[in-house]
């Protein structure tokens, strides 16, 4: 890989990381909420449907799952390589795309909330 | 010519369960899936939401088992063990800070790593309103 484009890869690794570190775990206690049926007031459709109209709102679910979704393909794209994988530009193509994909139906999804 | 040197057999495939560093570090890298995973999940939840108030119900109620409760508190559980405290572990590694001539102690940025996580945890639950 070109020394530029490792840069950009690493660099989204590396603050996806920082950024999943921070939030997942809040993120999946919400869940846990969500699943027990105790669905917190700010999840209730007026609350957070005005969340995610706002451009703050858009701007930090955006950057949230874009750095995780390519944090995850990167590591994704390892962990194929640890179970013995060996077809890496297959596996990194798969990966990237997933990342990519997910990236555009949240740009799409975000759009379309207003 | 040289014989054909001894290549140790080494599995590609289980090669990790011979240290018990090496399934830690597989552990560890094992939490991409779920980060992989709860962004699809909110992907999901984004797409119920920007169509309507019914959708992001209905969304809401497909999450509700006891299944989902018994994944989401392994996951939980599972991230902050393999993802979150080794990655705070490695941030003095990764960001070594310097003030001046002196080296800021490891643990202090451990610590301030720790500080900042409770400080957007708690932010984010009284965000959601649980708190």
């Amino acid at each position: 890989m070109a020394i530029a484009k490792k840069a950009i890869v690493w660099g989204l690794f590396a603050a996806g990381g920082t950024l999943t570190s921070f939030l997942f775990p809040a993120l999946i206690a919400l869940f846990l909420l969500i699943a027990s049926g105790n669905v917190p007031e700010g999840l209730q459709f007026e609350q957070i449907h005005t969340f995610a109209s706002s451009w703050l709102g858009k701007a930090c679910l955006f950057i949230v799952l874009f750095l995780s979704l390519w944090h995850a393909a990167h590591r994704l794209r390892v962990v194929a390589h640890d179970f013995g994988i060996r077809k890496d530009t297959l596996v990194a193509n798969t990966v990237y795309a997933v990342a990519a994909i997910g990236t555009v139906l949240a740009a799409f999804y975000l759009f379309s909330i207003r | 010519m040289s014989r054909n040197p001894y290549v140790r057999p080494i599995s590609t495939t289980t090669w990790y369960m011979r240290n018990g560093r090496y399934k830690v570090y597989v552990l560890r890298e094992l939490t991409s899936f779920l980060v992989m995973f709860y962004s699809f999940l909110t992907l999901v939840g984004l797409s119920a939401l920007s169509m309507s108030a019914e959708r992001w119900d209905a969304f809401l109620a497909s999450q509700q088992s006891m299944g989902m409760i018994i994944f989401h508190a392994v996951a939980l559980l599972y991230f902050l063990f393999f993802q979150t405290f080794p990655w705070f572990k490695l941030a003095p590694k990764a960001m070594p800070v310097q003030v001046g001539e002196t080296k800021v102690p490891d643990s202090t940025i451990i610590i301030g790593h720790y500080v900042a996580w409770a400080v957007v945890s708690l932010f984010i639950l009284w965000l959601a309103g649980v708190l």
